[in-house]
């Protein structure tokens, strides 16, 4: 059993004042690959440090591999991988010394455990010798998992380990989360790039301390789809701006290239700003319904939070 | 026409043997969302530090809003806005006083500055929380004060260093809104991200690989160009080949 | 025993790359040595002196001619007036005036009391301390010289205000201070400027979420920089009886094991701070206003403790660095023996052990 288990966890700092994370509950299921999906600020970090046993939440359980994250913290250290947000190694000692030190805190060796960090460390091999703080974003990534790697951990924290990181290396490391995960090892990672959520089994939409939604990513996306449609003119900002301002418009996003608009009246919305597009002189317009994806929905989902506030 | 406000012919800056940015050429208009993309360690740092007025080419020809990079850095200085991520506003001054910190560097007179940092405040809806610190407030309201003070001095160009890390999806669209209103009021925004939906906000974008520049088009030209659905996948096209890649 | 031989390795790494920590740890102690024991003391050598001597006898022209054969002084201009004195001392020539009153030796020898004025230059009171206070030697082994042992009731009276400065008279009781001081900076200040540094770093983060005992991270943490108070304790000591010809008068391998005791408390001192802190800066700050500036100002070192305000004198049981500095004093200067150390000796075990104490107690095995 080296599943994740998070019951009703309230987290607050400043005596109470600032609130981080607000009943939270969760379950991760063993060898799971699980996305905690939000924008900074969110509570994901505060949420990895109570499961890394750094910090006592105020209510709540939870439990890692079994073990309650405050009274068997000894417990939880020896089995978990921990890959802070913070790029957190050494930064004047080379990939190397970086490996062989953390080896040895975590009682194993280089050698014993390389099989594990192979496929990850020929990708560094080559700069080994080079100091970890002269490493580019990509490289001092891997170099982190790597050491989060070195001593075979059951279960995988990994806070946003790709955040400022260019797509191709973003797409790299992913590919090498699969095939930790194809070991059985239970992943949880947290992002700010919604578009990472197809990655991951089941994914947690994380916002302000409260949690969204927790399900797989066709499943949150099917819930919660509602008509939407993509429009877009040569003058972007005066369309988004007109667009906003017909009465029907629930929200105008750009898009990529398009402008993605839901309506207060579903469908029928449509075909009525056309109208008023039309009656204001907008030619060259075109127009498609569109499946939202992940970042639509997570855009619904924090414009009904909002309201509710 | 409209004017160029960023010209750079053959720019070239080397670092010992490592030749960070390559012989990179292009022209930026008035006006212009510029996107300028690549992967890490590609030499858009480096470019854009040249560009700033804060590093000096090797070699090749640039001009900013006017004025050249070798000799006339300072003025370029007094010319642009510059806003990053990593460094934005100072977490225990009050939103005012940043505003007026940031303001009276690029030597706005008092009395206009004045004026300027309460119609700011006062448009960005921040009315009540001006006297409150910057580290108390929510990561997209301090991007959204910061791009706001970097354009205060209404420069010809800001440069946005990946302004958007990290921000929720709404906030980011909001972010671009202004970037838009900004654009609108001819003011040239050149700006870095890693956001693949956001290369296609820019009029154009240009994509750095190993020091040169491996494409720039409008992105939908782009697209159809490398047959790709959208950036990302253009991106992953060119980045891939990177030889130096990580550096 | 393997994790923390690699702790060890990292440690020496670190600090081996890092630039500034290699000039506080080697740099710091050879500048020390060398400017006490070269710069600071030459200073008052050869000095300029000018004589005004209203007496013109014997006994006065013996005095001047032994001033100015000292190695200390050298007579520069005789003068004829009191009126010429300021004006001597505005050029900036000489930095003391010797003055002897009308009929010095007939005082001496009828009222056996005569008087000898010397005017300093106190724009610079350190070295004209110093000054006065060789001058003064200069006259009173005259004077014992003129009546041999017989105490003789006769005195040559000086008129000078002093300071008792044991330093001033002894040029190397400043090794044991260098020592105090050095320990005190490297033992607590990097010690635990190294350990904060983790927590600023985020490498905490990742130590404490691993097997080993929070506790055994933070002393594996510490105890290369034991060694590397250790080296520095052996290189003083080394500069001093090589390059200062200072013997070192009582029993070395005591005198290691004393700084070894005391090398414990800052190293203690130094986890204290770390546990507390946060920042590199703040560690930094506390370790500066809070160890140095004591260790300087109430380890009889800078500023003789007999001569403070008895509040003064109090505050300076709490200060570490005034008993290792005497214990050091006591066999590296006097060459006693253990029994006349043994109550320092045991007043800084009990702060080791209430620093320790205290460093475990407020350590934490989280991030609040």
């Amino acid at each position: 059993m080296s599943g994740v288990s998070i019951k009703n966890i309230t987290k607050t700092y400043e005596k109470g004042t600032v609130l981080a994370l607000d009943n939270i509950s969760l379950e991760v299921a063993p060898g799971e690959l699980f996305g905690l999906i939000g924008p900074d600020g969110a509570g994901k970090t505060t949420l990895f440090r109570i499961l890394t046993t750094l910090l006592i939440p105020d209510k709540g359980k939870a439990t890692v591999a079994g073990f309650d994250v405050v009274t068997d913290y000894e417990d939880i250290r020896k089995i978990v991988g921990y890959m802070p947000g913070k790029f957190s190694l050494y930064q004047d000692l080379s990939i190397e010394e970086n490996l062989n030190f953390f080896a040895t805190v975590f009682k194993t060796t280089f050698e014993e455990n390389y099989h594990l960090i192979e496929d990850i460390y020929v990708q560094i091999e080559p700069f080994k010798k080079r100091l970890a703080g002269e490493l580019s974003g990509g490289m001092k990534q891997k170099l982190a998992l790597c050491c989060a790697l070195i001593h075979e951990p059951k279960v995988l924290f990994l806070d946003e380990p790709t955040t400022g990181v260019d797509p191709v290396s973003r797409k790299e490391f992913w590919d090498m989360l699969d095939r930790l995960k194809a070991r059985g090892i239970t992943i949880v990672v947290s992002t700010p790039y919604m578009d990472e959520a197809s990655r991951c089994d089941r994914i947690a939409l994380i916002q302000k301390g409260k949690i969204l939604e927790v399900n797989t990513l066709e499943k949150i996306i099917k819930k919660n789809r509602q008509p939407l449609f993509a429009i877009k003119a040569p003058n972007r900002y005066k369309l988004i701006k007109d667009i906003r301002a017909f009465e029907n418009t629930n929200s105008c996003f750009a898009f990529g290239e398009d402008n993605h608009v839901s309506f207060k009246n579903g469908s029928e919305g449509m075909p009525q700003l056309l109208n008023y597009l039309n009656e204001k002189g907008y030619e060259n317009l075109s127009h498609k319904e569109v499946e939202p994806d992940i970042e639509d929905t997570f855009i619904k989902l924090m414009l009904e939070t909002e309201n509710h506030d | 026409m409209t004017e160029t406000v960023i010209h750079t012919d053959k720019l070239t800056r080397k670092f010992g043997d490592f030749v960070a940015v390559d012989a990179i050429s292009f022209d930026v208009k008035a006006g212009e969302i510029f996107g300028f993309l690549g992967a890490n360690g590609a030499g858009k740092t480096t470019a854009m530090r040249i560009l700033c007025g804060l590093l000096s080419p090797t070699s090749g020809e640039a001009t900013v809003a006017g004025y050249d990079v070798y000799k006339q850095n300072e003025e370029i200085k007094k010319h642009i806005g510059y806003m990053s991520q990593k460094f934005s506003l100072y977490e225990n001054l009050t939103v005012k006083e940043n505003i007026r910190f940031f303001g009276g560097i690029y030597g706005i007179p008092r009395k206009e500055l004045l004026e300027k940092s309460n119609e700011l405040i006062e448009r960005l809806g921040l009315t009540s929380e001006a006297d409150k610190l910057v580290g108390s407030l929510p990561l997209g309201w301090k991007q959204k004060i910061s791009f706001s003070t970097a354009i205060l001095h209404e420069p010809k160009i800001v440069f946005l260093d990946e302004p958007t890390g990290g921000v929720d999806p709404i906030t980011r669209r909001q972010f671009w809104d202004m970037i838009y209103e900004a654009a609108d009021r001819g003011i040239t925004i050149f700006v870095t991200t890693h956001y693949m939906d956001e290369a296609e906000y820019c009029d154009r974008v240009s994509i750095m690989v190993d020091g040169a520049i491996a494409a720039l088009d409008k992105p939908s030209e782009m697209k159809k160009t490398f047959g790709a659905e959208d950036m990302n996948g253009v991106f992953l096209q060119l980045a891939r080949n990177a030889k130096r890649g990580e550096g | 025993m393997k994790i923390f031989l690699s702790f060890v390795r990292k440690e020496f790494r670190h600090v081996i790359r890092d630039k500034r920590s290699l000039i506080i740890l080697v740099g710091l102690p050879v500048a020390m040595m060398l400017l006490f024991g070269f710069a600071l003391s030459s200073e008052v050598k050869n000095s300029n002196i000018a004589i005004l001597d209203n007496s013109r006898d014997e006994t006065t022209h013996t005095l001047i001619d032994r001033l100015d054969q000292s190695q200390y002084f050298s007579v520069k201009e005789i003068l004829h007036s009191e009126k010429e004195i300021e004006a001597i001392f505005k050029k900036g020539e000489v930095r003391l005036v010797v003055i002897f009153p009308a009929n010095f030796q007939e005082n001496l020898l009828h009222i056996q009391k005569a008087q000898v004025r010397l005017v300093g230059d106190a724009s610079d009171p350190n070295t004209s301390n110093i000054i006065i206070n060789y001058a003064s030697g200069v006259i009173r082994s005259y004077q014992d010289e003129l009546f041999g042992l017989q105490k003789m009731p006769y005195q040559i009276e000086l008129d000078t205000r002093m300071l008792y400065n044991p330093q001033l008279k002894s040029s190397y009781n400043f090794v044991p201070g260098v020592m105090t001081l050095i320990l005190m900076l490297l033992g607590a200040m990097m010690t635990s400027v190294a350990i904060v540094k983790e927590k600023e770093m985020g490498t905490m983060e990742i130590l404490l979420v691993s097997p080993m005992k929070p506790l055994m991270v933070v002393f594996s943490k510490a105890v290369p920089y034991l060694a590397l108070c250790f080296f520095d304790v052996i290189l003083i000591l080394i500069m001093a009886v090589y390059i200062l010809d200072m013997p070192i008068a009582g029993s070395l391998p005591l005198l290691l094991a004393e700084s070894l005791l005391f090398i414990l408390t800052t190293l203690s001192l130094g986890l204290l701070v770390s546990a507390i802190v946060d920042t590199q800066q703040v560690a930094m700050f506390i370790s500066l206003v809070g160890f140095l500036m004591p260790a300087l100002i109430f380890s009889g070192f800078m500023f003789p403790i007999e001569n403070m305000p008895i509040p003064m004198q109090v505050i300076s049981n709490i200060v570490p660095t005034k008993w290792y500095y005497s214990i050091v004093r006591a066999i590296m200067v006097k060459g006693l023996g253990f029994a006349f150390v043994y109550k320092q000796t045991l007043i800084l075990l009990g702060m080791t052990l209430l620093f320790l104490g205290l460093a475990v107690k407020k350590f934490k095995v989280r991030l609040e």
